[in-house]
């Protein structure tokens, strides 16, 4: 294979966005972890102990929020659910058993992806918004008390969904190799659109 | 916040036993509101035993100084105005502070291991070196005790007096208490005493006067003799069945548990999935004659 048969499947700026989402959602799922269960306090050690662990967890968050926000406004588009994904998810015994013969034919992404997609920007939203009224010591003095349990409760919620989700998508990555053949096979109909007009 | 070490019953977000083997007696500290004449010498005790001095405050036209409780002023009286019957006005005034729940809500919310302890005679005390101030402990409290130092970002509450209570001494609010409204011993003497006082009070008309030990929180360390122990909303908001909201329950007893459990099953289904189905690879040739074009 030689250069002129690279396709470009994201372009530099969608990669830098992704990472910086990665790596703040990383560091944010930490240090929330070591905060939500002792089991994991140790991991407060990364962050420069307890308290800096809760001073900073927010602000990261903040930035993934941010940085999140900006890959959905890039990446939405290609992630409408349609009639093809419906049939990809019914046929999910066929996906983890490696039996990609019996898909249907998938476009840039494919329905996990896409699902992936929309729990990211629900989950996301929900702890920007439940996280800002337990921010300590800034803004949670500015709701009641009431109002601080529903969000605790909705926060950790959030960040299960959002980092079991994470977590399949790493999976995904390891499980998944890929190649131009990787493209022709698992995403032949975007590989059809970005081949257009080369031999 | 004293350091005994021996005599810990719980602490916070620790899933091993805590250091226990001495064993004390349940002490409490019974407050009577029939009792009480608002003179504000327990607040004053308060300040001078943990050496605290809050901020000069404004008036606010009211009795209640300083108008709620904050870092530095662990105790507050609170002066209700009720008129249960036409015309026999009551003047109510209820100390408020920290109840010594037996089933605390900030111990459950507190995610920093030790940050809140609760030794083996009831006493629930914050150790403000290891709070990370998040503040969980506010929202896991049913009476709204805990606050926030704006200084230092810890958290700050009553301690009943811990550092003199082990070794012997009753609370410094119970010490210098004029009329006796409160006293201070082991919780058994203190029910008991407060059964003579109700009695007391139902034959000089109080018919409803009762004690004040909520079980919703498996009983408080701090408890209160009431005039009418039907209505204790109107002691300046005494919850009537306090107990752990069942959002923190929910939170701290459910989710905590099993969503950490969960995670971990769904990297281990990932991991066996990988070693019994295996990765996902496309040969060049298998691709062709599988979407043949």
């Amino acid at each position: 294979m030689n250069d002129d048969n690279l396709i470009e499947r994201f372009k530099p700026a969608d990669r830098a966005n992704h990472w910086l989402t990665a790596i703040t959602l990383i560091l944010v799922a930490l240090s929330g972890l070591a905060l939500f269960h002792p089991a994991f306090f140790w991991l407060t050690n990364f962050f420069g102990g307890g308290t800096w662990t809760r001073i900073l967890h927010p602000f990261i968050g903040v930035v993934l929020a941010i940085s999140f926000g900006l890959l959905a406004k890039r990446f939405h588009a290609d992630n409408r659910i349609t009639d093809a994904d419906r049939e990809w998810v019914r046929r999910f015994r066929d996906v983890v058993a490696n039996r990609d013969q019996n898909l249907p034919e998938v476009g840039r992404y494919n329905a996990g992806q896409k699902l992936l997609f929309w729990v990211m920007v629900t989950t996301i939203a929900l702890l920007l918004v439940s996280g800002i009224v337990i921010w300590q010591p800034w803004f949670a003095p500015w709701f009641s008390i009431g109002l601080t349990r529903v969000a605790v409760l909705i926060h950790a919620l959030a960040a299960f969904v959002l980092t079991a989700g994470v977590i399949v998508h790493i999976y995904a990555v390891i499980w998944i190799k890929g190649t131009l053949t990787w493209a022709k096979h698992h995403h032949p109909g975007w590989y059809r659109e970005v081949s257009k007009g080369t031999k | 916040m004293a350091l005994q070490s021996l005599d810990i019953t719980s602490r916070s977000a620790t899933t091993t036993p805590s250091p226990g083997v001495r064993q004390t007696q349940k002490v409490a500290k019974l407050i009577d509101i029939s009792k009480c004449i608002g003179c504000k010498a327990c607040q004053v005790a308060c300040m001078e035993w943990n050496d605290l001095r809050d901020e000069i405050g404004t008036n606010h036209g009211v009795y209640d100084n300083p108008l709620d409780l904050t870092d530095k002023s662990w105790t507050v009286m609170r002066f209700s105005e009720v008129e249960l019957e036409k015309g026999k006005l009551e003047w109510l005034i209820r100390k408020d502070g920290c109840m010594h729940c037996a089933d605390p809500g900030c111990l459950k919310a507190c995610p920093a291991p030790g940050a809140i302890v609760q030794y083996s005679n009831g006493i629930v005390d914050f150790h403000e070196e290891h709070c990370i101030g998040c503040g969980y402990c506010i929202t896991g409290c049913p009476f709204n005790i805990p606050r926030l130092s704006k200084k230092d970002d810890k958290v700050y509450k009553c301690t009943l007096c811990s550092d003199r209570v082990s070794v012997g001494m009753e609370p410094a609010c119970v010490k210098t208490c004029p009329t006796g409204a409160l006293v201070f011993g082991s919780k058994e003497d203190m029910i008991q005493h407060a059964e003579e006082r109700i009695v007391d009070l139902k034959s000089r008309g109080y018919n409803n006067a009762g004690l004040y030990d909520p079980p919703g929180v498996g009983g408080t360390h701090v408890m209160y003799v009431l005039q009418h122990a039907d209505q204790p909303q109107i002691y300046n908001g005494l919850p009537k069945d306090p107990q752990i909201s069942l959002l923190v329950e929910l939170w701290k007893g459910v989710l905590k548990p099993i969503m950490s459990l969960g995670l971990g099953l769904v990297a281990l289904t990932g991991f066996f999935h990988y070693m019994t189905v295996g990765p996902n690879e496309v040969k060049e040739d298998a691709n062709e004659s599988r979407h043949g074009r």
